[in-house]
């Protein structure tokens, strides 16, 4: 890991955003904001998120961080920048319950990564697919943390399936970090566990975009 | 069912002081299941405790496992405190929108008074009868939510952790709250008849919150609060990760902990050795899918890895098997224990 991927990293983990800051316009001095997004932002968030898969960090740094990020791109980044990424058309929704601290995380995480997307709020399936379907979404991505409200992700898919074809479904969110079939069985495109699997979901999406 | 030789209270308090009982106890924490068998919705059966206690006494001899369980739902305490509950038809009541919208109103919150509370009062109903009923052989088991991860469902996560991190004065003002209300409910439990009491606190784990920040804040406040419990506590982290926080655990003086299936049991029990007994860990998000076989193999696997030597009670990973989990997989479970959990067990 870079110098630079670490001291940007323990500032987050130790939820110091003005130390987090600092680097930044550091890093802005020298790079352009995407290409400090790309070598530093990403690889630490992503780090982070996989460091909590493994064991290494706690929930609360993952979001404490993500927060930190989010806030600093939207300063140095606006909404409105041409540079933030539009693609692929996409929102987060939580489905069912009122647990929103999954979607926050990965929420912010992309905003951090320089992409644009909607934030749905809390929502039942059939809203969902109203709402996915009016915006023309590319690609939804929802968190519940219940797992009831897990298995109501089958409804969303079969909802959206028929009147988008071409949409594409990503779930996360405890569930379906339990219980790793799940995910198949409501009939999901992707899983996520974390800010790391959220990014190289949009990014694949990307990607077989530029291929077609 | 062949007659055994302990009644499930000498079996459960075998374990819990670390020695072999004639078998494994089993604990299977089932809160919605006795709706099931009566044939009411969740949110009918938690209307009456007449329908939980119903429930509880059937679900009991059906299965034969070893403890009562006197909780109803999660959100009850958020009730207590104005907050509003979600029923659904297939999973545990959830709780609404958080009862708390803006920090700047946490001063204006109290300690609710439980007399006053119908679900709470329903609960130690179901705690006394259960109790009377058991007549001293079957525990009954109550739950607190531990003041310091109560806030989850009074403020939402994200305001929670904010509090946490950057207004730790305010924090401490609802901890105060919190802890009254926390020793108040579980002494009444307590009174009511519960043999113990879940001391349920999924983020006292380092899965959610780093040991050091879990060290200056709820640990302080488990400390505090078991010591003022007038009877014997299971700190349950719900299937977060145990094991870096044993000691910690130890030193708040509850008496066994609650494992997720996260972690292996054989490393638990060496870590856990005497200080504490391990509940747990079947993976209750997947059991609904498990065969018999499966089902066999999983519990035996458990109890090899935890039960020699007793300090070891069978149960799932969450401390709620949840709705999807069949009456075959509960009745293969309960043959299963009584297959390979007989003692001795090497």
């Amino acid at each position: 890991m870079s110098e630079q991927i670490e001291q940007f990293q323990d500032a987050l983990l130790s939820s110091n955003p003005e130390k987090a800051e600092a680097l930044l316009k550091e890093g802005i001095s020298n790079l352009s904001i995407l290409e400090c997004i790309e070598t530093v932002v990403m690889p630490a968030l992503d780090n982070i998120g996989t460091g909590w898969e493994a064991g290494e960090h706690a929930l609360s740094q993952v979001y404490m961080s993500g927060r930190i990020c989010e806030d600093l791109l939207d300063k140095h980044l606006p909404s409105e920048d041409e540079l933030r990424s539009n693609k692929p058309r996409m929102a987060i929704a939580l489905l069912n319950d009122y647990h929103s601290l999954g979607k926050k995380i990965i929420y912010s995480a992309l905003r951090a990564a320089g992409y644009n997307l909607l934030d749905y709020g809390r929502l039942e399936a059939e809203e969902l697919v109203h709402k996915a379907e009016e915006d023309q979404l590319e690609l939804v991505l929802i968190s519940v943390l219940m797992y009831s409200s897990a298995l109501k992700v089958a409804d969303v898919v079969k909802g959206l399936k028929k009147c988008c074809p071409a949409i594409l479904i990503a779930v996360g969110g405890a569930p379906f970090r339990l219980d790793q079939s799940l995910w198949q069985d409501v009939g999901a495109d992707y899983v996520g566990t974390n800010s790391a699997d959220a990014f190289k979901i949009v990014r694949s999406y990307r990607g077989a975009e530029q291929d077609d | 069912m062949t007659k055994e030789k302990m009644t499930s209270m000498q079996r459960v308090l075998t374990a819990l002081e670390h020695r072999e009982p004639d078998r494994v106890p089993m604990l299977l924490p089932l809160t919605m299941h006795g709706s099931r068998e009566l044939g009411l919705s969740i949110r009918d059966y938690f209307s009456r405790a007449e329908y939980v206690i119903e429930g509880q006494i059937r679900l009991q001899e059906k299965y034969g496992h070893d403890a009562y369980t006197g909780f109803f739902y999660g959100p009850a305490e958020i009730e207590a405190f104005g907050g509003e509950v979600i029923f659904v038809d297939d999973g545990p009541p959830n709780s609404g929108e958080p009862l708390i919208k803006s920090l700047d109103t946490l001063d204006r919150i109290t300690v609710p008074e439980i007399s006053k509370v119908p679900v709470l009062q329903n609960i130690l109903k179901t705690i006394r009868t259960l109790n009377e009923k058991a007549d001293g052989d079957i525990p009954v088991l109550g739950v607190v939510i531990s003041p310091f991860s109560l806030p989850v469902m009074q403020l939402g996560f994200e305001s929670y952790l904010e509090l946490i991190y950057n207004k730790r004065e305010l924090f401490w003002r609802l901890m105060q709250v919190n802890e009254t209300f926390a020793v108040q409910w579980g002494n009444a439990q307590l009174a009511a008849g519960a043999t113990a009491l879940a001391y349920f606190d999924p983020l006292a784990s380092p899965t959610v919150i780093p040991r050091n920040i879990y060290l200056e804040t709820g640990w302080l406040i488990a400390k505090r609060t078991i010591a003022k419990l007038n009877g014997p506590t299971a700190t349950h982290l719900a299937s977060g990760r145990v094991l870096p926080v044993i000691d910690d655990l130890v030193k708040t003086g509850t008496g066994a902990v609650g494992a997720g299936s996260s972690e292996a049991l054989v490393e638990l029990k060496q870590a856990c050795q005497g200080k504490l007994a391990i509940i747990g860990n079947l993976n209750g998000l997947e059991m609904h899918r498990w065969s018999k076989e499966e089902l066999f193999h999983r519990v035996k696997e458990a109890i090899d890895g935890a039960a020699p030597g007793g300090g070891f009670i069978l149960s799932d990973s969450h401390g709620e098997i949840p709705w999807q989990v069949t009456d075959e997989q509960l009745r293969a479970i309960s043959e299963a224990v009584r297959e390979y959990g007989t003692y001795p067990i090497s």
